[in-house]
């Protein structure tokens, strides 16, 4: 008797310490996988995509401390130490805890010449290849942290009001925002002075964005996958030798549909109803 | 008055390391970089937690080099030194769960140790398992997302948010909740350094012979399974659960216990 109640006694610990391991693996997976969405986070330069990044990070700190005590960090005035650009996200930020991250308003990326943040990640998160011009040299403009969006209708250069602090703070003047001048109808004798960004060229340093005058800046960094659309393979640019190259070897199909013979107002007396 | 020596360096070694990962951010020191998931000391020698880097490679990602490379140093100094001494020596947040057990002992809520069903001390290496199972299913190191270590640490490199709740939820676990609960229970990381220290050479030694059967020893220790041997046989502490914080060697009045290298 005792011995099949020391059995029944087993199996039964067996099956709830099972069933517990399997809630709270599902509960832990459950947490990890939604901590893990959120789109709206600008990452350091050379960062893989947002997915293989949180994989990949092991979130040591490196590249924020590298950033906060590189050599050109300081303030020209005080001669004190600035704060750096990358932040640690913690807990309440809602984004994956632990990695960097930076917001243009506060701390804008100054994309320094020798790129300090990345050389350090031991991890891979960071990736120093895709940096390299072609001369195989460090190249912060070949970073891609995002993308600038102008929001027109509360910048005041698309008023007619003349401002050109986007234009003038990006690193990459007259590159990756340019100026496009455009008729005033409404004065008659006054030019808009419209900022135009380049998606090929825009790092997403977030220059513009903390230069914005406006009272919430008109142009702002969003990451690349929110920031851009997508037309999909099936266009194609049929002036673009290049983009031909993709359609060269498409067999031509051609679909024909039987043409009824019957007068369309016919059917009403045909079919039945 | 008793002895805290042990203590005493102890104390001095977590808060000394951990200044060293402040002063880097902080100051730009070069001593200790980084933070416990991937270091630099002296800016060479690469030091990477070995459960963390487990984790991250459950994923299928591969790690660079120097994560690889630190987590084979971090894991050879603890298989040769001591076992679980990164617990009692370098975690920050050993002192969180250590001040949990001194409260809970001056409130005089210690008075037995509750069997729970579920909640053994062998969860950890459940947990630990899990952890990696879980990392290897949603591709981000599980544990780390809400690894009271870590967020302790980079609370005090980077500042702490609302990460602090975590380390006042595991403190108030661990005083109202279950004694030990996070260290001896729950914590993977502490199971994942009980397997490889499991064969370290300094240990805690035992000599019967001086032995008055006080059992303060088995009062203070935070893993007091590892102490049967205690006024029974002269023999070392050899279960890798020990965390050689050396607490016990300090409350012992009778010269009865004292560190000691293993013999091979």
């Amino acid at each position: 008797m005792n011995h099949s109640n020391n059995r029944r006694n087993f199996m039964a610990t067996t099956v709830q310490s099972i069933g517990l391991t399997a809630l709270s693996g599902m509960l832990w997976s459950g947490y990890t996988d939604s901590v893990k969405a959120s789109p709206l986070v600008l990452r350091p330069p050379g960062a893989l995509p947002e997915a293989d990044f949180l994989t990949a990070c092991i979130k040591c700190g490196l590249c924020a401390e590298a950033c906060q005590n590189r050599d050109t960090n300081v303030d020209k005035e005080t001669g004190k130490q600035r704060e750096g650009t990358l932040k640690m996200a913690k807990g309440g930020d809602a984004l994956l805890i632990g990695t960097p991250y930076f917001i243009p308003t506060d701390v804008p990326c100054y994309m320094c010449e020798d790129i300090p943040c990345v050389p350090v990640c031991p991890s891979g998160a960071l990736d120093m290849k895709s940096l390299l011009n072609e001369k195989e040299e460090l190249d912060i403009n070949k970073s891609s942290m995002g993308l600038a969006i102008v929001h027109k209708e509360s910048c005041i250069a698309f008023w007619g009001i003349q401002c050109d602090a986007c234009y003038r703070a990006c690193p990459l003047l007259d590159e990756a925002i340019t100026l496009e001048y455009q008729k005033n109808d409404r004065t008659g004798k006054h030019a808009f002075l419209l900022p135009i960004v380049h998606d090929n060229v825009c790092t997403g340093c977030g220059l513009c964005e903390q230069a914005c005058v406006t009272e919430k800046p008109a142009i702002f960094v969003l990451p690349n996958k929110v920031a851009k659309g997508k037309a999909g393979d099936h266009y194609v640019k049929g002036w673009d030798a290049k983009d031909q190259e993709r359609v060269k070897d498409a067999k031509s199909q051609i679909n024909t549909t039987e043409i009824s013979k019957q007068d369309s107002t016919d059917y009403l007396n045909s079919e039945e109803f | 008055m008793k002895n805290i020596k042990y203590l005493l360096l102890r104390r001095t070694t977590q808060i000394g390391i951990l200044f060293f990962y402040f002063a880097a951010n902080a100051f730009g020191w070069h001593v200790l970089e980084g933070t416990f998931g991937t270091s630099f000391l002296f800016q060479t020698i690469p030091l990477a937690d070995p459960y963390t880097t487990l984790q991250v490679l459950s994923t299928g990602f591969v790690l660079g080099a120097d994560v690889l490379l630190g987590a084979a140093i971090i894991t050879l100094f603890y298989f040769v030194v001591g076992g679980r001494a990164f617990c009692s020596w370098v975690c920050p947040i050993n002192m969180v769960t250590d001040l949990a057990n001194w409260t809970r002992r001056k409130l005089h809520l210690d008075k037995e140790e509750v069997n729970y069903r579920f909640l053994k001390r062998s969860a950890r290496y459940w947990i630990m398992v899990l952890g990696i199972l879980v990392s290897a299913v949603v591709g981000v190191a599980s544990f780390e997302v809400f690894s009271p270590i870590t967020i302790m640490q980079r609370g005090i490199v980077f500042g702490f948010g609302m990460g602090g709740a975590v380390v006042v939820a595991i403190f108030l676990f661990d005083l109202f909740g279950v004694k030990n609960g996070w260290c001896g229970h729950l914590c993977p990381l502490g199971a994942t350094y009980s397997i490889i220290g499991s064969k370290s050479l300094i240990r805690v030694k035992h000599n019967h012979e001086n032995c008055t059967n006080c059992m303060d020893c088995k009062v203070v220790c935070p893993e007091n399974q590892v102490l049967h041997m205690i006024n029974k046989e002269s023999i070392s502490v050899t279960n890798g659960e020990c965390t050689n914080c050396g607490r016990c060697i300090d409350v012992c009045n009778d010269d009865a216990l004292a560190f000691n290298i293993r013999k091979l």
